[in-house]
């Protein structure tokens, strides 16, 4: 018999808590009860991303989608939606703007949704090793329209009337680059796009390029329309090999067709590409070390001046964007710069892709128009924390960045915003900490990884770096001092302005933006020599509670060192010199009689 | 195929487009679209698809392609899978192991029926704000 509506209860971990389950068996119920459960299909589904109006129900085929259902809505939704095929007006969401114009139509109120993609319009959509697919969903009509119809200026123009800034991190304007390259005559001149993406947890460029390698090729060839160029670089870390498969059976296809190589669609233009693999250093990914490392030299930053728009890849002009800031420009062509701008704030015009992960219930790839905040990011689309922890703060800009606190959860993300707050957009890493994150830790992490990745050409990074983490380390120990705290703003500040490329001048952003807002938490670490988290093993200590172990010995079995002694039945005890915080005999007691703290 | 004209290339898009449309509406066939980015592949997407052929040979179906995609977005449930099947809503599904890919093929495409508890509604339709 086949079935007629799908009835989906959102499973997901915030409605599970409000009722999911409750609601699911009602549905059934009355189902039954009016007869029409050989009709239906009732299934409990994952999280919708809209978490703040949950729990939610959603029927199918008709779209309806109920928000903040109780279970004694269940009644209604049968013999309505299912029996008389009608929607539930009452429980259907209306978006608040609608709701003050007045003139809403029933038919129009689709899923609400907070992303919007652009840059990720095709992934998860096309195959992206077939050209075909790309070119069937508008691909390649902005380069014909380029080719045909515009002139460069009108290319740079659009460019310039979109708003588009970079999105590798600085957010300089696309447009202003272009032409600056434009601007200086040569014979030569380059396209690279910057794949290297160092920053640890980040992975939207990756995504991007293997799941529509194309819009990158074609932004990058109306780019050397728009400048003069002919020839471009794609710059991408070999730990990508798949994104690098992809990119050359893109560029293979693309020759075949004529969109690539001489003569383009007979437009008397010709560009092609290359493919360079990074071996990975973060600071292969700051433009002038990428160039460097093109040319076959040591990946290390040189000078600024002169900028590469002017001087870049072999001494020649260079146009330099972001894979993000690439799958962005076809988009801007077709549908014009003034459609751009209208989506996200004045100044940040456009989406932002984010990788969300850390305590988050749907870590993944969002893409939300600039201006959304945090609270939409991490409990509407990411779902909230995990294990219905506190919220305590969002990592942005990885190793260059700062923290957001429960404070900024309502700041809308821009490219100014963020820098206000004395964090950064970054590439688009945002990791997401709860209660158990310790901010000592967090930094300290980040600090390693840019002592690790300096490249040592100059003294404030290559020195600061290390003294910001040995001071760290020291205050993970409950060694740290006042004084040690004052050393860290004066070491950090020395090298924002002292050090020679970004990665030195962003370096101690981490560290000063927690010494702003978790002061405390440095305070703690420092005069009561605890860390609340219990991340920073050196503070933490594990006890047993004699009058709640049973004795059960567990954690005796489990403890690596075998320092917890004690006999059956009666209360265990922990050897705490021989203790190595390790944390096994914690998780493993079940009766909650070990302490940490 | 050798190079194009810029009319050979509208034709082409043309043609790929009401392609694409058919096989919406007039829907003749069945299409399971398996998320292959690094972080699918790393999650098992091999395995499932694996799983889908082997399923789908089992019970000689033939209205039947199989084929990959990127990211969707879910990362924190990969594999992902979306199902299109005529007279049925599309349907994307996380966490599909080799199991429930099986049971994608018993269910969802032979019995008509979802597979509870894997459905993942997309987090953006395929809407670039117009
Ligand atoms: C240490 C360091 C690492 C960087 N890594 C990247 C990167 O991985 N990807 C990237 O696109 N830009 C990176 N940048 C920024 C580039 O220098 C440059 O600003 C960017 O490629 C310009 O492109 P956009 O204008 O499209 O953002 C990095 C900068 C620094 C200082
Ligand atoms: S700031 Fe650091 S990474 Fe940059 S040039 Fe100086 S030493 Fe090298
Ligand atoms: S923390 Fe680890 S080393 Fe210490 S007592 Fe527990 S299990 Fe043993
Ligand atoms: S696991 Fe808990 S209850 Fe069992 S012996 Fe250890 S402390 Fe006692
Ligand atoms: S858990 Fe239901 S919408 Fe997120
Ligand atoms: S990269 Fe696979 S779903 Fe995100």
């Amino acid at each position: 018999m086949a079935v007629k509506n799908y009835i989906l209860v959102c499973g997901g971990t915030a409605c599970e808590s409000s009722k999911a389950t409750e609601i699911f068996n009602a549905l059934a119920a009355e189902a039954e009860a009016q007869g029409v459960i050989d009709d239906i299909q009732i299934v409990k589904t994952g999280c919708f991303g809209f978490c703040e109006k949950g729990p939610i129900v959603k029927i199918l085929p008709e779209e309806a989608f109920y928000v903040e259902v109780v279970p004694e809505d269940a009644k209604e939704i049968i013999s309505e939606s299912i029996v008389k095929g009608r929607m539930v007006e009452r429980l259907l969401y209306i978006d608040e703007e609608d709701k003050k114009k007045g003139d809403f139509d029933i038919e129009d109120i689709k899923f609400y949704q907070k992303q919007v993609r652009i840059v990720l319009r095709n992934c998860g959509f096309i195959d992206p090793e077939k050209i075909d697919e790309y070119i069937a969903r508008e691909g390649y009509v902005a380069l014909e329209k380029v080719l045909f119809e515009m002139n460069p200026d009108g290319v740079i123009n659009e460019l310039k009337e979109s708003g588009l800034r970079g999105r590798g991190g600085a957010g300089f304007p696309t447009w202003m680059k272009w032409n600056f390259t434009k601007g200086v005559k040569n014979d030569q001149k380059y396209i690279v796009c910057n794949a290297d993406e160092g920053d640890p947890g980040a992975y939207m460029d990756r995504s991007t390029l293997e799941g529509d390698p194309h819009s990158v090729l074609e932004a990058m060839t109306i780019a050397g329309y728009a400048v003069g160029a002919n020839m471009g670089v794609i710059y991408i870390r070999a730990e990508y090999p798949l994104a690098i498969e992809r990119l050359e059976i893109a560029i293979k296809q693309a020759r075949e067709y004529g969109l690539l190589g001489k003569d383009i669609l007979g437009s008397g233009f010709d560009f092609d590409f290359e493919i360079r693999l990074g071996a990975g250093a973060f600071v292969c990914g700051e433009e002038t070390a990428l160039l460097r490392s093109i040319e076959g030299n040591r990946g290390m930053p040189t000078p600024k001046p002169p900028f590469p728009a002017v001087e870049g890849l072999w001494g020649k002009p260079t146009v330099i964007n972001n894979v993000e800031t690439w799958a962005n420009i076809p988009m801007i062509i077709l549908k014009g710069g003034e459609w751009f701008r209208g989506i996200g704030t004045e100044r940040s015009s456009g989406t932002k892709v984010f990788a969300l992960t850390g305590k988050i219930n749907n870590s993944g790839l969002v893409e939300v128009p600039m201006g959304t905040t945090l609270r939409e990011i991490v409990f509407d689309i990411g779902g909230g924390i995990t294990g219905g922890k506190k919220f305590k703060a969002v990592q942005t800009g990885g190793p260059s960045g700062g923290v957001l606190t429960a404070d900024f959860l309502d700041t809308p993300i821009d490219f100014d915003e963020l820098t206000a707050v004395g964090s950064m957009m970054g590439s688009g890493g945002m990791i997401v900490m709860d209660e158990d994150d310790c901010m000592i830790d967090v930094v300290k992490f980040y600090q390693e990884f840019c002592v690790d990745e300096s490249c040592g050409k100059c003294a404030p990074c290559r020195i600061g770096t290390r003294k910001l983490y040995d001071i760290l380390s020291k205050i993970s120990k409950g060694k740290g001092t006042h004084q040690d705290l004052e050393n860290m703003e004066t070491i950090g500040n020395a090298m924002k302005k002292a050090a020679l490329c970004g990665l030195g001048q962003t370096a101690p952003n981490p560290i000063l933006s927690t010494m702003k807002y978790f002061r405390n938490e440095y305070l703690e670490h420092i005069d009561d020599k605890v860390c609340k988290a219990g991340k920073c093993k050196d503070l933490v200590k594990f006890e047993i509670d004699p009058d709640k172990c049973i004795g059960c010995t567990v954690c005796a079995r489990k403890c690596p060192v075998n320092c917890i002694s004690g006999e059956r039945k009666q209360p265990h005890f922990i050897d705490q010199d021989q203790c190595v915080k390790c944390g096994e005999c914690y998780a493993a007691c079940k009766f909650g009689a070990i302490t940490k703290s | 195929m050798a190079k194009m004209t810029l009319e050979e290339l509208r034709k082409l898009r043309e043609n790929k487009k009401i392609e694409l449309d058919k096989r919406d509406t007039e829907g003749k066939s069945i299409h399971i679209i398996i998320g292959m980015g690094t972080c699918g592949i790393a999650a098992g997407a091999k395995e499932s698809l694996d799983a889908f052929l082997e399923e789908i040979d089992k019970h000689n179906i033939d209205n039947v392609t199989v084929k990959q995609t990127g990211c969707m977005g879910l990362c924190y449930v990969e594999p992902t899978v979306e199902v299109k099947v005529p007279g049925m809503p599309d349907t994307i599904y996380g966490n599909v192991d080799g199991a429930t890919a099986r049971e994608i093929i018993t269910e969802h495409v032979l019995a008509g029926k979802l597979v509870d508890k894997h459905i993942f509604d997309r987090p953006a339709k395929d809407i670039v704000k117009e």
